[in-house]
């Protein structure tokens, strides 16, 4: 199993120059970085294995230690108002509706009635065919449409059936496409083909002119160790991934502080060896404020500032901006709302 | 965008604090009858917190008179299982009025609000739960069917951990049958006096704990006091040797657990992240005032300059300041003697030739306070390398091969504890194995729990505490009738 990255990417490709060029040097990049010129799986493994281990207790003692951060006044009104920000508010049902879409769009438009200095959302994240209900609904407020795209949820469809469903995503104008990796190929030792599907997809995002970008859905509940994660993180910064991603949301467990914090750790050490900067997306089970300042403590202190802006981190979620909101107001006024206040989308 | 933590101050109005204590005789608190009495204060900001009774020899005869009649007619009467009640108790209170333990401390030694709160008290209810199981199963501990308390227990702790040094001595000696005087240090007096509290809450029977305040003499005092059966001693290597020269021909049966130089080993293969927090967390922790601090960094040549540069990094985000702030990392050093020692080596580093660095971090202007300091260029002939330091000081030093690394870390006259970080198991038993060190923890560094033994080797000590080879200290092998 040694197929190639660039005979592979081939057919993927649409013409476009911008799209081909970009591919050239991603795949440069890759080689480079992990010191051989055929990006295979055995050098791939060799490069992913040869990263320094993750000890769970110690990884998990650190996440536990960043949760005790006591957030106050001044630095909680700061926290709540980023993390909103940094929000890609999310439906993602079988059964979604365009009316469902455009209530979850006036939401994101309008997040608190009561008070218009309520920053909006990053995103509002819908599936792809929802795409264009949702770009109407939210033309001219600088919120993102992302798309979670390649069949989603599980990833099991041909890659003609992924790229097409991306390429549709972004022909509605998706900003941003949500893809997962074949987390089976991955736990197979299959890294070239989750190698070379995200580097396909990063190209469909690019085609023609477009400029989505690509978040990589590592799914890290399925991949069982954060020696696993840790390697996934790499393989998809190094096909190009503009974001990675904790999850779905549909599998348990989802996005969990220690996960997240290694994922951190690799966006950092990769800008340190590449100058390329990767954001970062905890998504599922992110459902209260309290958790979501842990996140941006853990950013704060693992990264930094760099990364302390919805352009390098987010938040899949859908009812945690309620909460978030209730304690805004709770700052503001001094007194919690009832439940029917917050408006429900 | 910056993301700067607003304080978040923990409340002192938790704890009351009286502006002069007594000394804690059988069950009441009394004045001392020179009348003597020293100041203890905050060593964050130097106000004074209270007076506090220094013990001198009629005190301490009372002490221990109080323990003796206390043993003879009470506890060493007692069955096990009801003593065990008693040390459930203590460990239940301890466990719920834990805030005001953790407040007092912070306030009298300078640690970190985090710290006392999610160390030090809950470790130290821990203790007392551990032992209060032990009480009434003695005679299956592995020390003969009939195994026997010494009588009358001396105990002397340190300043760096001031109840916890507290539970490990008295738990175990109680669950086995001893009654206890107690000295804690002179610079951390208070949470041993609220302990005193807290056992007559319990109503735990007069004389079976007595604490006595004091300095250097009050505990020289009680070491030397013909009444005593047992000599429990954590403190410095030098006052060790005093007492144990001092108890030397005697009846009296001693434990000693002294100072250390630990070397913590980073191999090329570890996981690096963790490694570097356990670093650390090795010699940070505590402002580095643990005997078993891991204040040699031993690092493998090849991977020492990342390893370093990323420990500089972690440094940086180091939050160093006031202890009762719920966000601070790093707090106070204990007092300005401990201060004027840590200054003074670290000088010695910078005229021996290796290269000091400091995270760059603003101290505030009251207080005893040092800056984390890392050293590197560290050769095994300097004296950051030999002397213990007991301050947020590392020494880094590197190796090539495994057999080196062993070299080096053995190369001390301590032996009290070690880390070994690796992902490669077979050279954690193998570098386990050839540490003459008491705790040698592997991809980890500085964990306690009360099941497991803790001691050391060499000029560290003897004996140990914790788990169920600590109940040795306090029992004398029986035999069947």
């Amino acid at each position: 199993m040694t197929a190639s990255v660039s005979s592979a990417t081939s057919d993927a490709r649409t013409g476009a120059d911008g799209s081909s060029s970009d591919t050239e040097k991603v795949l440069a990049r890759a080689r480079d970085v992990v010191g051989a010129t055929e990006l295979d799986d055995t050098n791939l493994a060799r490069y992913l294995h040869g990263l320094p281990g993750v000890d769970k207790v110690g990884a998990d003692g650190r996440a536990a230690m960043l949760g005790t951060r006591s957030i106050k006044t001044t630095a909680k009104q700061w926290a709540l108002d980023t993390i909103v920000s940094m929000i890609d508010l999310t439906t993602l049902e079988g059964a979604d509706t365009p009316g469902k879409v455009r209530t979850l769009a006036a939401k994101a438009r309008t997040p608190d009635p009561s008070d218009p200095s309520c920053p909006r959302p990053a995103a509002v994240c819908v599936y792809g065919d929802l795409v264009h209900v949702a770009k109407d609904a939210l033309a001219g407020t600088g919120v993102k449409i992302a798309a979670v795209a390649t069949a989603f949820p599980s990833g099991r469809a041909s890659l003609d059936v992924r790229l097409a469903d991306t390429r549709e995503a972004v022909a509605q104008g998706a900003d941003e496409i949500d893809m997962v990796i074949d987390r089976g190929a991955f736990l197979a030792g299959q890294y070239s083909k989750v190698f070379e599907d995200i580097v396909a997809v990063r190209e469909a995002c690019r085609a023609d002119g477009a400029q989505a970008h690509l978040k990589v859905i590592l799914e890290t509940g399925e991949l069982a160790t954060y020696d696993n994660v840790r390697r996934a993180s790499w393989l998809a910064m190094l096909a190009g991934a503009d974001f990675i991603k904790t999850s779905t949301g549909k599998v348990q467990p989802a996005a969990t502080l220690p996960v997240t914090i290694l994922m951190l750790e690799a966006v950092r050490d990769f800008r340190e060896l590449t100058g390329t900067q990767v954001g970062v997306k905890p998504a599922g089970g992110i459902s209260s404020s309290k958790d979501a300042i842990k996140y941006l403590v853990a950013v704060n202190e693992t990264l930094g500032e760099d990364w302390l802006n919805p352009d390098w981190f987010r938040f899949g979620a859908s009812s945690l901006l309620n909460d978030v909101l209730m304690q805004r107001s709770k700052m503001r006024t001094g007194h919690y709302w009832g439940p029917d206040y917050v408006t429900v989308s | 965008m910056s993301f700067e933590y607003a304080p978040a101050p923990e409340s002192r109005a938790v704890v009351d604090i009286a502006s002069s204590y007594g000394l804690f005789i059988d069950g009441t608190f009394v004045e001392p009858e020179g009348g003597k009495t020293f100041k203890t204060v905050n060593p964050a900001t130097e106000e004074v917190l209270a007076d506090v009774a220094e013990a001198g020899e009629p005190d301490v005869d009372r002490a221990v008179a109080a323990a003796r009649r206390a043993y003879d007619k009470v506890w060493s009467r007692m069955p096990g299982s009801e003593r065990a009640k008693y040390l459930y108790r203590i460990a239940r209170l301890l466990a719920e009025r834990s805030r005001e333990f953790a407040v007092l401390e912070t306030l009298d030694n300078g640690k970190p609000i985090r710290e006392s709160r999610d160390v030090d008290v809950p470790t130290a209810a821990a203790h007392f739960f551990y032992y209060a199981g032990w009480a009434d199963k003695l005679e299956h501990a592995g020390f003969g069917p009939n195994p026997r308390p010494h009588g009358v227990a001396a105990q002397v702790i340190p300043w760096n951990f001031p109840l916890l040094m507290l539970a490990w001595k008295i738990a175990p000696a109680l669950a086995a049958g001893n009654t206890v005087v107690l000295k804690p240090a002179e610079t951390t007096p208070l949470s041993a006096l609220l302990f005193a509290d807290l056992l007559r809450q319990a109503e735990l029977p007069p004389g079976v704990v007595n604490i006595v305040t004091g300095a250097r003499e009050t505990g020289s005092l009680l070491v030397n006091h013909p009444g005593v059966d047992k000599i429990a001693f954590t403190g410095s290597t030098p006052v060790g040797k005093r007492i144990a020269a001092e108890v030397a021909g005697s009846r009296k049966s001693l434990t000693l657990e002294l100072g250390g130089k630990a070397a913590n080993i980073v191999f090329d293969d570890a996981p690096i992240d963790q490694a570097v927090e356990g670093i650390v967390n090795g010699i940070y922790f505590n402002q580095g005032q643990v005997c078993c601090a891991g204040s040699r960094l031993l690092v493998q040549e090849s991977i020492a300059d990342e390893l370093v540069d990323r420990l500089k990094r972690r440094l940086s985000t180091l939050r160093v300041g006031d202890p009762m702030d719920k966000n601070t990392d790093v707090g106070a050093i204990n007092s300005a003697q401990q201060l004027e020692r840590i200054t003074t080596l670290s000088q010695a580093g910078e005229d021996e030739g290796a290269t000091r660095w400091t995270a760059a971090c603003e101290l505030p202007e009251k207080g005893y306070w040092f800056a984390p300091t890392v050293f590197t260029d560290v050769h095994p002939a300097h004296r950051i390398a030999r002397e213990e330091i007991f301050g947020p000081v590392l020494s880094v030093l590197t190796f090539r091969t495994p057999a080196e690394a062993v070299q080096k870390a053995n190369n001390t006259p301590y032996g009290l504890s070690a880390g070994i970080w690796t992902e490669k198991g077979s050279r954690i038993l193998w570098m386990a194995d050839q540490l003459r060190a008491g705790v040698v923890w592997a991809n980890t560094f500085n964990r306690f729990d009360p099941t497991s033994p803790f001691g050391g080797y060499k000029e560290s000590g003897y004996g140990r505490e914790g788990g169920r080879h600590g109940l040795a200290a306090y029992l004398a092998e029986g035999s069947a009738l």
